[in-house]
């Protein structure tokens, strides 16, 4: 009994942090629209921060709490440039560009991160005066923890007290539900965004900043911490900070007895059953409401950037003719980087299929991709098929998973679709990195081969040629099929299609079953081409990659991915020889492109085209 | 005070507005006539930056204000209530108030709640109540008080007859001459044509994007030709 209950106030103080980064993320969501997904960041950010000042201010014991002040503070001031110089240019923008744009500066923080405090874990210096423990019914709490459960209720009131009793809160609440009306009524909304940006961040940053005795500080603080928040805010309903309060208490004591009752490889597992299980009764959220606003033309993604380019027969004849003749020709590396590409390729062109033509912004596609690794190399390891079979058959298994995970994604549109496919993504990454008896956990699956008769790099080439002509051949011939048409007229005018009798939800799962094959088979070809597989390959960032493919390509054509996937692995290897922080740099191009480049580098080439040749003739 | 000339305006890709031209002059009710669709409530959007005009001018107190944001338009004197009403539903009737306020404003041109609850008594006694639960007049009259909370001194009401019952329509004609007599300038877009005839002095007939008519309400009210083309009434 006394376990239980110290168990559930650990439970309850977890979720005090876990209420201030999700109110802070609902908050600036409610009233810009955007989804941040570099919230984490900033908490990460704060912790280590404040970790440094601990060490740094000359205060004595104090210096401590001074830090916890002080991080939260610069971390919400970066928040604010941030706003002001990114994220300000595109709030008119599709959906898609401002994740990715958030996106970007996770990348950007993520290597900062590891170039100013190293990849070691750190652990935070203990609170002066509460560092020790206290007796609850004859079981020790730490004295911290019992200082967290008073403080949250108190951030808790004060944030009623705000967002109740000033005018600011009120513009806040008012700008939520309807912030066109608020600008008609006199609100500049530009201050009204940075302000509440600078809030939320500073919140994050608190809890970060808090944490810091409590966790060993890692450089993947960030996309934990993120995919709780998302699954809170989901459940508590997005826009409501009273939601957030409600959804952390629900995940935080959930968490604290599932370690209690279940084998750690299903404590996520417990929390995604609760986020489902809302999902299917309130999609909105337990106290948020459904969505009011109708979608804009185009949706999350934009309607087509006009004319396409079409290449003239002897392009394709051409390049499929050096496809086939030259690699015998190249040393045996460049064989393997143009596997690697037509891997790359094919995964991109998935995504290209429900992003491009379906207007589904799926930002965990790499789950797919990385199952279909995973699924071969255990078909061969585990189950002991011969390499061609378990080759065959790891697409079905990244498509049962899709189909699996789309059943509740399709649930969701815009942005709350983007969480989710996140959020399950980041789960599978848990699973797969943390199931070390089965998946071998970080230390990813070796030797995982092709058979004797594949296995020089030219005959390997041959079946990944194979391979991908096939599964370009699926998506291009699904594209263009009559169902290819509904999804693009799913994405254009979901209301439309509805109303003429369209199951949007029976299409979607099925593009997102297709998406998954097609990722999957991507990643069988990427699996044995390496020889081995490893947790990375469904991460966040690997995701991310997928979607900048599609980007630099112009995300309305399937081919554009193809073209997309070569460049950016060849920028890859340019790059990656100069510097260990690709990331940034990914981060970087990618907020290139959505500030400078909103239609792809396809796009902008083509205006420049067209009104080339409109000025000449 | 209000002077737009040939305003063009599109919704996304279709062209809604072909070159409007009409004007209201201190002191004056004018009424924007037309059926479903012919353009009345984007001309007020339009003149208020929430749709951006793609073509000519919106010229206010000899001010052009063409294409500016809508809160700057708000704060150099426009009031815009729109059709739906667009009450914030989890704020309370005071909080709603509360975001129309403006500090800005001149001595006897200054709202208060205070002053919005005397012209609509019914309100006083909702002020703790949430938008949402508030019946349609009341949620008319919330919006009509939470424009007037930033001092305008133009107000563009879209279709402030729409969806009240019969009596409610009475006492909401009766809240708009008094605002006329408050020295506020009323443009309005209406569909019924009574309501209409009773508050305004001049009217304009909208069709297709395009103006159709303009003249006094007497006038209009005698040319039956002109009521049966535009109006089918």
């Amino acid at each position: 009994m006394a376990l239980l209950i110290v168990q559930l106030l650990t439970g309850l103080a977890n979720a005090m942090f876990l209420f201030l980064v999700a109110s802070g993320l609902s908050l600036i969501f409610g009233v810009t629209r955007i989804v941040n997904f570099a919230h984490g960041s900033f908490y990460m950010l704060a912790a280590y921060l404040a970790s440094t000042l601990v060490t740094a201010l000359p205060l004595g014991p104090s210096s401590f709490y001074a830090a916890v002040i002080l991080a939260p503070l610069g971390v919400a001031l970066l928040g604010g440039l941030i706003e002001v110089c990114l994220l300000r240019r595109i709030y008119r923008a599709p959906a898609l560009y401002q994740l990715l744009l958030t996106f970007a500066v996770v990348l950007v923080i993520g290597d900062a991160v590891k170039f100013f405090w190293g990849t070691e874990n750190r652990t935070g210096p203990s609170p002066p005066g509460l560092s020790g423990s206290v007796p609850i019914l004859g079981q020790l709490f730490p004295t911290y923890d019992l200082a967290i459960l008073l403080l949250g209720p108190l951030f808790a009131l004060v944030l009623w007290w705000m967002l109740h009793r000033t005018r600011w809160g009120i513009l806040i609440r008012a700008a939520t539900s309807d912030r066109e009306m608020v600008g008609a009524l006199g609100v500049n909304q530009t201050w009204l965004f940075t302000g509440v940006f600078v809030l939320g961040t500073w919140l994050a940053g608190l809890a970060g900043a808090l944490q810091m005795p409590r966790v060993a500080l890692t450089t993947v603080m960030d996309s934990t911490v993120i995919v709780e928040t998302f699954v809170v805010v989901v459940l508590g309903g997005m826009g409501s900070a009273f939601g957030a309060l409600l959804g952390a208490v629900l995940i935080g004591v959930l968490q604290a007895f599932g370690i209690l009752w279940l084998p750690r490889e299903f404590h996520l597992a417990i929390v995604f059953i609760l986020m489902a299980a809302v999902l299917i009764l309130r999609p909105w959220g337990l106290l948020g409401r459904p969505e009011a606003e109708t979608p804009p033309p185009g949706g999350a993604v934009g309607l087509g950037a006009g004319r396409r380019l079409r290449a003239p027969g002897w392009v394709w004849a051409g390049g499929l003719l050096l496809a086939v003749v030259l690699p015998p020709l190249l040393p045996a590396y460049y064989v393997w980087v143009l596997v690697e590409i037509l891997a790359l390729a094919l995964f991109a062109a998935s995504l290209q299929l429900l992003v491009g033509t379906g207007g589904m912004l799926s930002f965990g596609h790499a789950a797919y991709f990385g199952l279909g690794a995973y699924g071969a190399a255990l078909l061969m390891k585990r189950a002991a098929l011969p390499m061609p079979a378990a080759f065959g058959v790891a697409p079905l298994v990244a498509a049962a998973a899709a189909l699996l995970f789309g059943a509740f994604c399709v649930r969701l549109s815009g942005v709350y679709f983007a969480m989710l496919t996140l959020a399950f993504a980041q789960i599978a990454f848990a699973i797969v990195h943390q199931w070390y008896d089965f998946t071998g956990g970080d230390n990813g699956i070796l030797g995982v081969w092709p058979s004797a008769s594949l296995a020089t790099p030219v005959r390997y080439y041959t079946l990944a040629l194979l391979a991908t002509a096939l599964g370009l051949g699926f998506l291009w011939r699904v594209t263009g099929s009559p169902f290819g048409y509904t999804l693009r007229a799913a994405r254009d005018h979901p209301r439309r299609c509805q109303a003429i009798g369209v199951n949007l939800r029976a299409h979607r799962l099925l593009a997102f079953g297709v998406a998954g094959l097609c990722a999957g088979l991507g990643g069988a070809i990427f699996a044995f081409s390496k020889g081995s597989v490893f947790p990375d390959y469904l991460s966040m960032p690997m995701s991310v990659q997928s979607l900048v493919m599609v980007l630099i390509g112009g995300i309305h054509a399937l081919t554009g991915a193809s073209v997309g996937a070569a460049v950016y692995k060849l920028l890859d290897i340019v790059i990656t020889k100069y510097t260990g922080y690709w990331q940034a740099v990914l981060g970087g191009i990618l907020a290139c492109l959505v500030v400078a480049f909103p239609h792809g580098l396809v796009g902008f080439v083509q205006a420049r085209w067209t009104r080339m040749r409109t000025s000449l003739g | 005070m209000l002077d737009v000339t040939d305003l063009d305006a599109y919704y996304g890709l279709s062209h809604i507005l072909f070159g409007v031209c009409l004007r209201a002059s201190r002191g004056e009710v004018v009424a924007l006539l037309g059926r479903n669709g012919a353009g009345k409530s984007t001309t007020l959007k339009a003149i208020m930056g929430l749709v951006p005009p793609a073509r000519g001018r919106v010229i206010f107190r000899g001010e052009d204000i063409t294409g500016r944001p809508p809160h700057v338009i708000c704060r150099k004197g426009i009031g815009f209530v729109p059709e739906d009403r667009r009450i914030f539903p989890d704020l309370t009737v005071w909080e709603n108030l509360e975001v129309g306020r403006s500090a800005e404003g001149n001595g006897e041109r200054r709202w208060t709640a205070e002053r919005a609850f005397e012209l609509f008594p019914a309100l006083k006694e909702l002020a703790r109540r949430r938008g949402d639960s508030l019946s349609g007049g009341e949620q008319q009259m919330l919006a009509i008080a939470r424009t007037l909370m930033g001092n305008p001194d133009l107000l563009l009401l879209d279709e402030p007859s729409e969806g009240l019952a019969p009596l409610v329509l009475r006492t909401m004609a009766e809240h708009i001459l008094r605002l006329k007599l408050a020295g506020i300038t009323i443009l309005l877009s209406e569909q019924n044509l009574h309501f209409a005839t009773r508050v305004s002095d001049r009217a304009y007939i909208l069709e297709k994007g395009r103006i159709q008519y303009e003249g006094s309400m007497g006038d209009l009210g005698k040319s039956r030709e002109v009521l049966r083309r535009y109006l089918m009434v």
